[in-house]
């Protein structure tokens, strides 16, 4: 009853205008040693956006599945209209009018755009047959209350990938949903699409849908949402109007405390050169790439998506082989042909792709953190499973690792702190040099300030840190130096002092004009003009 | 001490012999003395020390391949032609045993085509990414079509006497060679998978083989030495069963890499490569063995243990999946 009372003064005094969809109060769900979600709440009005917001791993994702019928709550009810509802599967929710528009659709490229729309859920004629004519009619109609210029009857592979989204949103919509949810919608978009993704919401608000909105992305929900929720540790911590709060309010919300700042000022001592590449070259990916990175320095590289960066770090360590070039680890020659020699030189490698390169999920926690490890922890071969678990147990602790067990599978862990059993196991093995490609991607506020806190603690104890990141905020606050590659090639080189967004983005995309000059003297530069 | 960390994760959150207790193996020690209380109490004949050795003989062979082929399919490869070895190799025993080998040459030239068909399929796998189950699907025909092509319907016999030792010979009493030789295989894999590194990237390459390669395994080469440690382990069933049965026709062995398969994952091994253990193959391997020899005793025909198999390979695979919907788990999202 307490928490009932809690809930309700929560949100009475901002009453909204139109009356409620969805009710959800009391829920909770739990996994095997993991508690997600406890006594959460939340309500959905019709023709208002609601924004749900947390940290990974606060629970948005679980909140979706049972919203959509993939998971069945413990314990709590889900309200629609009033009268109280059970989805036993995925189908119900669907019946029910909720609709789910994730961050990666499921589209089948084989088929056309009315087949997509409609697949499952398809008109039929008496025989039982699929009823084509009306089916490319209605898909026609519901392309065009999304303002989508698509001929229905197109294959799906024909599109664009901006198209595609659309067809996966004339999908959701082709069932009459009251509820529509939004994964964040906006990752894979352009700037331009998401403008248009905006009008779409003010349009689907208009007709009375009532919409929730999962984003990292703070000045996309002060655009969008009229309401917000905010999620801490599978708790809800908040709710309110949108136009009531701030951003720094929600901040404190999501990560309980206030977020000072994102790139702290570190001092770490530069020395000598650790790594020197020079003259390398790869059949098609890039080319005469030269640089040298110092102990103690973060090295950025910027550059557009396709620019050559991942293919250069992957080639560094040993995943794929270089036409020519050289390598100098500590002023030594080093030909490194696999991860392994890369990782017994002092390499290592925390790829974008963390779900599939990354973490290896079915394997509990201590077993990632030791894979790179072994030969410390094993005695002529053999398994020493206490020795393990203390090494596990060694670098976890160091990045505050959430878990139920060192023995719990790394696969059910949320996204954040899969990142950080990848980055102990990195750490694991005593590098000289870490690349991390894109490490803070999808993350939310309150761990990428963990992160890079974390990369300020490395490189003050001696570390070097390659940086591959498209986000300029990151390059510009965490670099030393900034490399920006282009087509396969460096493009220019930077110092931090003075660098701002605009040359960074200037050099990236090539944009004619004269190259700014070297900033600082006193950087080796092995750069020719591009 | 603050400086540890505010909340303390623990190694497990059951002890191992907690869920030792809940494994596929406890349930398979359960269906072995089951199996062993049924032959028991249908057949008078059953429990005599005798006839029980006998019936190891009815699995012993495959067994000592499917020890290896456990840890190939946790790897998540897998190698159909493991018969047709058999079948190349007890051939190469009989051409070397007309150039007139000795015992000590047939027992090497066994293990030696064992290894040289497990280092040729193994190469063509990792050395040109084809997936393993089409390689061997191709290798399980050529090397039995080479076994034809050189025998024809004739067969080679008169293997020396000596030589026979290694497929009828007892080492105390009732305990055959044969059951020494697969107690010791058993062994070597269990400690292999289970108490090596090697082990553990065996695993995490099932689990997930780019996140293995990306954590500095060395995915090709662990994947080769599998595929060779299942050759050799055909050539050894090879000298074995050439040896029990005193002579070599290309028909030797057909149709063993199902049962092998079925041991496997009757063991607990995930088709589809990632998990899996030795103890659980070997009472797999004890419990195909004992069915075996009750239907032999109750005197059912041949045909119907082979539909048995089949109908156990598809139990075996159904029944973890069914097992984890009955529990309400969903196993994809």
């Amino acid at each position: 009853m307490l928490q009932k009372a809690r809930t309700e003064n929560a949100d009475t005094p901002q009453a909204p205008s139109g009356q409620l969809v969805l009710t959800l109060a009391g829920i909770c769900k739990s996994f095997p040693g993991v508690r997600a979600l406890s006594d959460v709440s939340l309500e959905l009005y019709p023709g208002t956006v609601t924004a749900l917001i947390g940290e990974n791993g606060a629970g948005k994702s679980t909140l979706v599945k049972i919203l959509t019928g993939i998971y069945q709550p413990d314990e709590g009810t889900i309200r629609l209209g009033g009268r109280e509802v059970f989805f036993a599967t995925a189908y119900d929710a669907h019946r029910a009018g909720i609709t789910a528009i994730h961050q990666e659709t499921v589209l089948f490229d084989e088929l056309s755009v009315a087949e997509n729309i409609f697949l499952g859920h398809a008109p039929r004629t008496r025989l039982g047959l699929i009823d084509r004519a009306r089916m490319n009619r209605e898909a026609g109609t519901v392309l065009e209350r999304i303002g989508a210029a698509i001929d229905p009857q197109a294959r799906l592979r024909d599109l664009g990938i901006a198209s595609k989204h659309l067809v996966a949103i004339a999908r959701a919509l082709s069932v009459d949903a009251r509820i529509v949810i939004m994964d964040e919608p906006t990752a894979a978009l352009s700037h331009k699409e998401i403008e248009e993704l905006y009008e779409l919401i003010e349009r689907l608000k208009a007709e009375g849908k009532a919409i929730l909105f999962i984003s990292h992305k703070f000045d996309e929900i002060f655009r969008i949402a009229d309401r917000y929720t905010v999620f801490r540790d599978g708790e809800c911590v908040g709710a309110g109007l949108i136009s009531k709060t701030n951003h720094d309010a929600l901040v404190r919300l999501m990560v309980g405390r206030p977020v000072g700042q994102i790139f702290p000022k570190r001092k770490a001592e530069i020395g000598p050169a650790v790594l020197t590449v020079s003259g390398y070259s790869h059949p098609t990916e890039f080319a005469d790439i030269g640089f040298e990175l110092r102990r103690g320095e973060i090295l950025g590289f910027y550059g557009l998506v396709g620019a050559g960066r991942s293919e250069l770090m992957q080639a560094l360590f040993g995943i794929t082989k270089p036409s020519r070039g050289a390598v100098r680890i500590d002023g030594e020659v080093a030909v490194i042909r696999s991860p392994a020699e890369a990782i017994r030189r002092g390499i290592v490698y925390v790829p974008e792709e963390r779900g599939r390169q990354g973490a290896i999920a079915g394997l509990p926690i201590f077993q990632n953190v030791t894979l790179p490890s072994l030969s410390r922890t094993t005695r002529h071969g053999f398994l020493r499973l206490a020795e393990e678990f203390k090494l596990a147990r060694e670098y976890t602790s160091r990045l505050d690792l959430r878990a139920a067990s060192l023995d719990q599978d790394v696969g059910t862990l949320s996204g954040g702190n899969q990142q950080k059993v990848v980055i102990a196991k990195w750490l694991a093995t005593a590098p000289k040099v870490i690349i991390l490609d894109e490490p803070t991607k999808g993350i939310d506020i309150g761990s990428k300030a963990a992160v890079h806190a974390f990369m300020s603690e490395l490189v003050a104890a001696g570390l070097s840190i390659i940086m591959v990141s498209s986000e300029i905020p990151e390059i510009l606050g965490m670099s030393d130096r900034v490399i920006v590659m282009r087509e396969g090639r460096i493009a220019a080189e930077f110092a931090r002092e003075g660098l701002d967004a605009e040359t960074l983005v200037r050099a990236a995309a090539g944009i004619a004009g004269e190259m700014p000059p070297m900033p600082d003297a006193s950087t080796p530069a092995p750069l020719q003009g591009p | 001490m603050s400086e540890t960390t505010q909340r303390f994760i623990p190694d497990r959150l059951e002890s191992r012999w907690t869920s030792l207790l809940k494994s596929w193996e406890t349930l398979l020690v359960a269906v072995a003395v089951f199996v062993f209380v049924v032959n028991a109490l249908s057949s008078p004949y059953f429990l005599n020390a005798w006839n029980l050795s006998d019936a190891t003989f009815n699995f012993t062979e495959k067994a000592m391949i499917a020890m290896a082929m456990a840890l190939l399919i946790i790897a998540g490869e897998i190698d159909l032609s493991v018969a047709a070895i058999i079948a190349l190799a007890s051939t190469a025993m009989g051409l070397a045993l007309q150039y007139g080998a000795g015992t000590p040459e047939l027992v090497l030239v066994g293990l030696f085509v064992g290894l040289a068909c497990g280092a040729f399929n193994g190469w063509l796998v990792t050395g040109f990414g084809l997936p393993s189950i089409v390689v061997t699907i191709g290798t399980m025909s050529l090397f039995r079509g080479i076994a034809y092509i050189i025998l024809g319907d004739q067969a080679f016999t008169g293997y020396p006497a000596d030589f026979a030792w290694f497929g009828q010979g007892y080492v105390w009493w009732v305990i055959s060679f044969e059951l020494v030789l697969f107690a010791l295989v058993a062994l070597f894999f269990g400690v292999l998978l289970h108490c090596t590194g090697f082990g553990r990237q065996v695993y995490a390459i099932g689990n997930n083989p780019t996140g293995a390669l990306f954590s500095g395994v060395r995915v090709a080469r662990v994947k080769f030495v599998l595929f060779l440690m299942t050759g050799l382990m055909s050539g050894l069933a090879a000298i074995c069963l050439t040896a029990r049965l005193g002579s070599t026709r290309p028909s030797i062995a057909f149709a063993w890499e199902l049962e092998v398969v079925t041991m496997v994952v009757l063991g607990g091994v995930n088709i589809l490569g990632g998990s899996g253990s030795i103890p659980g193959v070997f009472i797999a391997a004890i419990i195909m063995g004992l069915v075996t020899f009750g239907f032999g005793l109750a005197n059912v025909p041949g045909i119907v243990m082979s539909i048995f198999t089949g109908l156990l390979l598809i139990a075996v695979i159904g029944a973890p999946i069914l097992w984890h919907r009955l529990r309400g788990e969903k196993t994809l999202p």
